[in-house]
């Protein structure tokens, strides 16, 4: 009498000898799956730091690794706000967009005699208000997370463009270029505040009723509204979240160029931002997932870049290789979730 | 029927899934040119016997289907079809975006080299709506017909299959009064036909006018088969419900002559299209049943009160306090709580651990600086509820979805206790429940009595209801149509809970 799959209930205990050992090989297994999560695609980065170190000879040096941590600190922190999006089910594509509007108002604000420091708030700001119509739209019009953010995608693009009246905004003296160039006790500000932001997510999804209502929404949000969660209020924060972190990133990008260029920043960045947070097992249906997962994904899609150019691989085969990659992690994640209630 | 053999023989199936025994050595036989009706409670095995019949479930091995006095093995849908054997579901099963005609020949459409011959499927469907006499055309879309028209289009669609035996599972659930009798005289006239018509129904008014034979199913099992002449209400009932009273039922509390104030009042509640115009009240100390057929409106009477769905009208008060629920937020907040019927996909969340979903309603309540989850009270909480509910599990870190249907329905009790309710609803608390929890949630329900928390259940199952509860409302058609139990009312038997929800008697409600 055993269940069809591993985490199915049977429907009625078949006696208590039977039931516990029954129940002992589910926790097992069960046990082993979660195991398999949480470590995740942790070995898949040590293979691949060390197959580049063996291959290029000189990937596993302090400047190396403090470059790769410094490409894949605005990759994390977009995948941070992305992994609050997708743990409710849902999904965001104007995060490049948004972060090319954020560094446009960034720099734009730069400007401004003795007040060039508003160019950070004003582009946190910015992302926020973004992500706050995303959410206003997916809370209450209940529409599709996919066709709203697709539409944010194009028409937060052309925001951008007009920003600039379509050129790009320099400022040589930008007054918070050191978070993009500068270090704290050595360590690159970029890396810090990717740091901080991960912290602060894993706080709020680990230690907050808000974030456990997160996981509840993805997990089940019928369940979730039936008992007494306000999913809206849950759609509209992992939303804004998404927008805030984009914004964070355009300010981000705008102090490490001391430009701005509404056209081509952050074009395509909200792909590199799905693929790291499904590189880190959170599922794409919701309701499980991990922010250090999430890390771990950003640094493996920074590693990849950051190797195959010191290993010498031509910029077209970067491409095939990234995203095969993508789609091999999908397919563990499909192997890892397989026998689970939800496919 | 007169004479003939029979076109469809089954015998000895059974049907056994993971822990339980759904059909149990049951045998059928029907003959062209009749309209076999099937009865039985809910449970009974009905629908399993007709899913075995239609291919979509395979009966364990022993058991014989004979059609035509021939051996056949319907190991698929589509061996059914191909066998003559084609059901008309509850659930329509139309593509609602594709034409009649599409609809009546999917999956065998006519083409024209590579293309779909529209013309030809036309003029073929046009023959058997003729036949059908129905007032629309085969280019209409679906979308537009009502429930009724669709069911003529299944009805087509299993005509132009050349189906010889025809299961109808509750057909007249969604239809209006008029709409009924058109589908009445159709099915005698495809009777007329020689079809064999396999016709299933909690109603006894249908069976009454219909049916050329009666079978009974109870719990799995057949009972017996009356012919026209022998069909009556009384022997009817008596072969659905006839079982004895189990023994483990648990009522330490005493309703009667000790019945409390009111403390829940419910005021002409209805949605204007399931539920309509139901009022009653519940007093402390006592435990008060909701019965009635599946579809009668009790769990959407539930989800109004609970705020889950919207009502159009009615008043509902708390110990004499008008609420205004309008999000299960609300009734939460009043102290009113609604245990789920669907645990798995309205309840529980499977892949949080027993912890999470345990604490799920308090969170805000334990939380420290307005909202960082206060571990320690998560973690003695649910320490507390595994240990008072005797929740069988690991640790309290484990997934909800590993447990057993019995321990997954304690969890989400316990997380609905917590809240400390001043009314419980649960609806059908004991299904998918293995005997031993069974007992253990019939404890809990007294206990929770007794410390003076109103509780309403809602069950399918006659016997939990008759055992239980002090007093039942019984439900038939969005309606409150009897009550049973009580003072000026009828004592609580199964037979007198069945005869309303049937129609048979009306009760003075």
């Amino acid at each position: 009498m055993t269940p069809p799959n591993g985490t199915s209930t049977s429907i009625q205990d078949p006696g208590q000898a039977g039931a516990d050992t029954q129940t002992q090989t589910l926790q097992r297994r069960r046990a082993w799956r979660s195991t398999l999560q949480a470590i995740g695609m942790l070995p898949v980065l040590i293979i691949l730091g060390i197959a580049f170190q063996l291959m290029s000879g000189r990937f596993l040096s302090i400047q190396n690794l403090s470059i790769v941590a410094q490409q894949a600190s605005i990759n994390t922190v977009l995948a941070a706000g992305m992994t609050f999006v997708i743990l409710t089910g849902g999904i965001d594509l104007s995060v490049g967009s948004i972060l090319a509007a954020a560094a446009m108002v960034a720099v734009i604000a730069s400007k401004i005699p003795d007040w060039g420091m508003v160019g950070v708030p004003a582009a946190l700001l910015t992302g926020l208000a973004l992500g706050l119509v995303n959410g206003a739209l997916i809370a209450f019009m209940r529409l599709p997370p996919f066709i709203v953010t697709l539409g944010s995608l194009t028409a937060v693009r052309g925001f951008a463009r007009l920003l600039g009246a379509d050129t790009t905004q320099f400022n040589p003296d930008l007054p918070f270029a050191f978070i993009g160039n500068g270090t704290l006790f050595g360590v690159p500000w970029l890396v810090v505040i990717a740091m901080v932001v991960v912290l602060v997510s894993w706080f709020i999804l680990r230690r907050t009723v808000l974030g456990t209502h997160i996981y509840a929404v993805g997990g089940n949000p019928d369940a979730a509204r039936l008992t007494g969660i306000k999913v809206w209020a849950v759609l509209l924060f992992v939303y804004c979240m998404s927008g805030l972190t984009s914004g964070l990133g355009g300010a981000m990008s705008a102090a490490r160029l001391y430009a701005a260029n509404g056209l081509q920043l952050g074009q395509s960045y909200e792909l590199d931002a799905i693929a790291a947070v499904i590189l880190g097992g959170t599922s794409f249906v919701g309701g499980i997932g991990s922010i250090w997962g999430t890390l771990i994904g950003a640094l493996i899609i920074a590693v990849l870049s950051n190797g195959l150019i010191l290993v010498g691989v031509s910029d077209i085969w970067q491409f095939i290789i990234k995203g095969l990659v993508i789609i091999g992690a999908v397919a563990l994640d499909r192997y890892r979730l397989k026998g689970s209630a939800r496919t | 029927m007169t004479g003939s053999s029979p076109i469809l023989e089954m015998s000895g199936i059974s049907k056994t899934f993971p822990g339980v025994k759904a059909l149990s050595d049951v045998s059928l036989a029907v003959y062209p040119g009749e309209i076999h009706a099937l009865m039985g409670e809910n449970g009974a095995g009905k629908s399993t016997l007709m899913k075995i019949l239609s291919g979509a479930y395979q009966a364990d091995s022993g058991g014989e289907i004979r059609i035509d006095g021939k051996p056949v093995a319907i190991t698929s849908p589509l061996a059914a079809l191909h066998h003559g054997i084609s059901t008309i579901y509850q659930e329509l099963s139309l593509a609602p975006n594709l034409s009649v005609a599409e609809n009546i020949l999917l999956g065998r459409e006519h083409r024209n080299g590579l293309m779909i011959d529209r013309r030809s499927m036309e003029a073929a469907c046009r023959d058997v709506l003729a036949r059908l006499g129905v007032g629309f055309g085969p280019s209409t879309r679906v979308a537009e017909l009502s429930m009724a028209e669709r069911q003529l289009v299944e009805i087509a669609r299993a005509l132009i299959a050349n189906a010889r035996i025809l299961i109808m599972d509750e057909p007249t659930t969604s239809l209006s009064s008029r709409e009924t009798d058109a589908l009445f005289s159709l099915v005698r006239q495809l009777r007329l036909d020689g079809l064999a018509i396999i016709y299933i129904s909690h109603r006894m008014a249908e069976v009454y006018e219909l049916a050329d034979r009666v079978s009974v199913l109870r719990d799995g099992a057949y009972v017996g088969t009356l012919e026209r002449g022998d069909i009556s209400a009384e022997r009817l009932v008596r072969m659905m419900v006839g079982r004895d009273l189990s023994s483990f039922y648990k009522k330490d509390h005493n309703a009667k002559g000790s019945r409390g104030p009111v403390i829940l009042s419910v005021r002409n509640v209805g949605d204007a299209e399931r539920v309509h115009e139901c009022s009653f009240d519940l007093h402390l100390g006592e435990t008060l049943g909701i019965a009635g057929l599946v579809g009668a409106g009790r769990t959407e009477l539930a989800r109004l009160i609970y705020g889950a769905d919207r009502r159009t009208s009615g008043e509902i008060t708390l110990e004499g306090r008008p609420l205004s629920i309008r999000r299960p937020e609300d009734a939460i907040e009043a102290g009113i709580v609604y245990l789920t019927e669907d645990r798995k996909n309205l309840g529980l969340f499977l892949d949080m651990t027993v912890r999470e979903n345990v604490n799920l309603n308090v969170l805000e309540r334990d939380a420290r600086l307005g909202r960082v989850l206060n571990l320690k009270a998560a973690r003695e909480r649910a320490a507390a509820a595994i240990r008072s509910l005797g929740i069988r599990v690991a640790g309290d870190f484990v997934p909800v979805g590993t447990l057993s249907g019995g321990n997954q329905q304690k969890v989400l009790l316990s997380r609905l206790l917590e809240t400390k309710p001043r009314v419980l609803i649960l609806d059908e608390p004991t299904r998918g429940v293995d005997i031993g929890a069974k007992s253990e949630i019939y404890r809990l329900i007294d206990e929770l009595v007794r410390r003076g928390v109103g509780v309403i259940v809602i069950s399918s199952e006659l016997p939990e209801i008759v055992g239980i509860c002090d007093r039942v409302l019984v439900m038939r058609e969005g309606r409150i149509a009897g009550e049973v139990g009580g003072a000026d009312h009828p004592p609580i038997t199964q037979e007198a809970i069945v005869a309303i929800a049937t129609g048979v008697r009306e009760a003075a409600a």
